[in-house]
């Protein structure tokens, strides 16, 4: 299992280090998880130290896989929906988003502007949700215990709002292709607007507790550096890149739904270390918050409908009531489902954890024939080995935590 | 989609789609290994043969019309009725001229596809990857595991003809203090509707209808 490597240094003088059977020095192999807390669920790795440096990282991941993409093509469009919850459940509803905008481009389907606006809305929702969950659990990696629950606190009122639009708190299915479940009560938007009010005081808040806080900086700056070349090498997205000093963000460069009528800016980060993504994420969640503030002004001033009514999208509840064709739609449509026309498509959008995407190959029939999800947080769990080598094993879960890994969607 | 971003695949006919003068510049240089190129829904795809792979993106990498930077997804897709059964799709992102393009190389099950590992690190896991759900093998690839499927686990469960339920289920022993795996035993068969029309959709006798005959 474990070589025996003997150390022997030689000197300048030709003499040898004296060696005695017990100071035979080896590398240390442990494994760090799958049970260990900055694990982030279910990651078994295998490390190899020298001391406490890290060698070699070697990742056994899919103790979580559930066979997603198998499952998924022996059901309908609509029933495969909640699996993306299921995914990245830290931001269900931005995975929800990827897999309609793949639906929708294929059938040729136009959002209703109320239902687009509504998306944006919680797809920022989804972002804060997911960077209060990291940025705070990452300061519980490096050893602060207070921020994860002023994060949870934060995290929770959020929920209450994903409850308040689709009656669950994490496993929302509430996009669906051709726009959202259902329309979301004015009162709603009221306290989501309070809430976007009162948040950044919150966020100044966990700033005092960890921005210039000396052993945070310790644990994350320098940690980790990722350059611009090593992002691309290694395919990261999201604030990975952005932590580099690269603007890409698929929200502006390839602007889907209506993000391009949205006035924000993307951080971007310097070093590309820890530090970096930390104050990256941080940031956007302040502009997440502008985002989301700009959306409710929208959505009061323009109501409507919230799904397009057609072959895809059920019929409205009255008219089930009156209308027999109505009733048929809705039968065969929770029944069969709908029909997507044959061809391939890759849709992304910009997840909180980075470029999620969806290659759907369709076949015309009610089932998609391959649905391939590509997770962010797959890729930057490959580069652990390159990135933790090297580095002390303390470091490994705060390179953990930068990363944002969550295994849901890493195994799929 | 909403009206404000550019619709799926129009084009606009007076200047060339940029698509489309990439395409024309893959085909100009790269000639001899595209097979097919077509953009649907706004997106372009190259089919190419699959030996090729590292030359193609190795020029799609350095050439400055196309820049593609970032290696997005590799994946297969099982097509166990045609002779070369699988189709590997590689989907590569430009940041720097905001362009995606997707790759395609159809490959029969006994032969191997070369591995991208060299070229680009990324490309690692998405191999293990496909060899772990398609058996489909990557000569030059460092490293070639098993990833998402059990320690020992057998045979690849995306192709078509691997059920869905798998072949062997685990559980606790009590008596022998360990996980053991078993046969997979349902007491209900595991039973796929597909829901369709019969009139539209189906394309298959339907079960007991023996006045039926084979549809074209």
């Amino acid at each position: 299992m474990m070589d025996a490597d003997i150390r022997q240094n030689t000197y300048d003088d030709g003499s040898r280090d004296a060696l005695t059977g017990e100071q035979r020095i080896r590398n240390f192999n442990i494994n760090f998880g799958p049970q260990h807390p900055a694990a982030h669920g279910v990651l078994r790795m295998v490390l190899e130290l020298d001391g406490e440096i890290v060698e070699r990282a070697d990742p056994h991941i899919g103790l979580l896989h559930r066979g997603t993409e198998k499952l998924m093509e022996s059901r309908t469009y609509l029933q495969n929906l909640p699996y993306f919850d299921r995914l990245d459940y830290v931001a269900p509803m931005n995975q929800e988003h990827a897999w309609c905008l793949a639906i929708e481009r294929l059938t040729g389907t136009v959002v209703p502007r109320r239902a687009s606006l509504i998306r944006v809305l919680y797809s920022e929702i989804g972002r804060i949700l997911n960077h209060l969950l990291n940025t705070t659990t990452q300061a519980m990696d490096v050893g602060a215990l207070t921020p994860p629950l002023w994060g949870f606190e934060e995290r929770e009122k959020l929920m209450v709002f994903y409850e308040r639009a689709c009656g669950a708190r994490l496993h929302a299915a509430y996009f669906r292709p051709g726009g959202v479940h259902q329309d979301l009560p004015p009162a709603l938007l009221d306290d989501i607007e309070a809430w976007a009010d009162a948040f950044p005081k919150v966020l100044a808040d966990l700033h005092t507790l960890l921005t210039e806080n000396r052993i945070f900086k310790q644990r994350n700056a320098d940690i980790g550096i990722v350059t611009e070349e090593d992002a691309l090498r290694w395919g990261y997205s999201g604030v990975m890149v952005r932590g580099s000093g690269m603007a890409w963000d698929l929200r502006r460069s390839q602007p889907y739904e209506c993000y391009d009528e949205f006035d924000f800016k993307i951080p971007v980060g310097k070093n590309g270390d820890c530090y970096d993504r930390y104050l990256v994420r941080m940031a956007e969640m302040e502009e997440s918050t502008k985002i989301i503030k700009q959306a409710v002004a929208k959505l009061r001033k323009e109501p409507g409908d919230v799904l397009a009514r057609g072959k895809i999208t059920p019929p409205a509840r009255g008219e089930m009531k009156r209308d027999m064709e109505s009733l048929i739609h809705h039968f065969k449509l929770y029944t069969e489902g709908f029909h997507v026309p044959a061809g391939e498509v890759y849709a992304a959008v910009e997840a909180p954890k980075g470029e999620f995407g969806v290659y759907l190959v369709a076949d015309g029939t009610n089932k998609p024939y391959r649905a391939k999800l590509r997770a962010p947080g797959f890729l930057h769990m490959q580069s652990i080995d390159w990135m933790s080598r090297g580095h002390l094993l303390a470091d490994v879960s705060a390179i953990i935590g930068t990363m944002d890994i969550v295994f849901g969607e890493v195994d799929r | 989609m909403t009206d404000t971003t550019p619709a799926a695949g129009a084009a606009p006919e007076a200047a060339p789609h940029p698509l489309q003068v990439l395409a024309d510049r893959i085909v100009a240089v790269r000639g001899a290994d595209v097979v097919d190129t077509r953009i649907a829904y706004g997106e372009l795809t190259v089919t190419i043969r699959a030996e090729a792979i590292v030359d193609v993106v190795r020029f799609l990498m350095t050439d400055d019309a196309c820049k593609f930077s970032t290696l997005v997804d590799i994946t297969a897709v099982d097509h166990p009725e045609r002779a070369a059964r699988f189709d590997v799709v590689w989907h590569f992102l430009s940041m720097y001229r905001n362009q995606r393009i997707r790759l395609k190389a159809a490959v029969a099950e006994d032969e191997m596809v070369p591995s991208l590992t060299g070229v680009n690190p990324s490309a690692n896991w998405f191999e293990r990857e496909i060899f772990d759900m398609f058996g489909i093998l990557f000569s030059g690839h460092p490293d070639l595991r098993r990833i998402l499927t059990d320690y020992g686990f057998r045979g690849h469960p995306l192709r078509k003809d691997f059920p869905t339920t798998g072949y062997v289920e685990v559980r606790y022993d009590e008596v022998a203090k360990r996980v053991v795996y078993e046969p997979v035993k349902l007491v209900q068969d595991y039973r796929q509707f597909d829901f369709l029309s019969p009139w539209e959709g189906a394309r298959y006798i339907l079960p007991g209808d023996d006045k039926a005959t084979p549809k074209p």
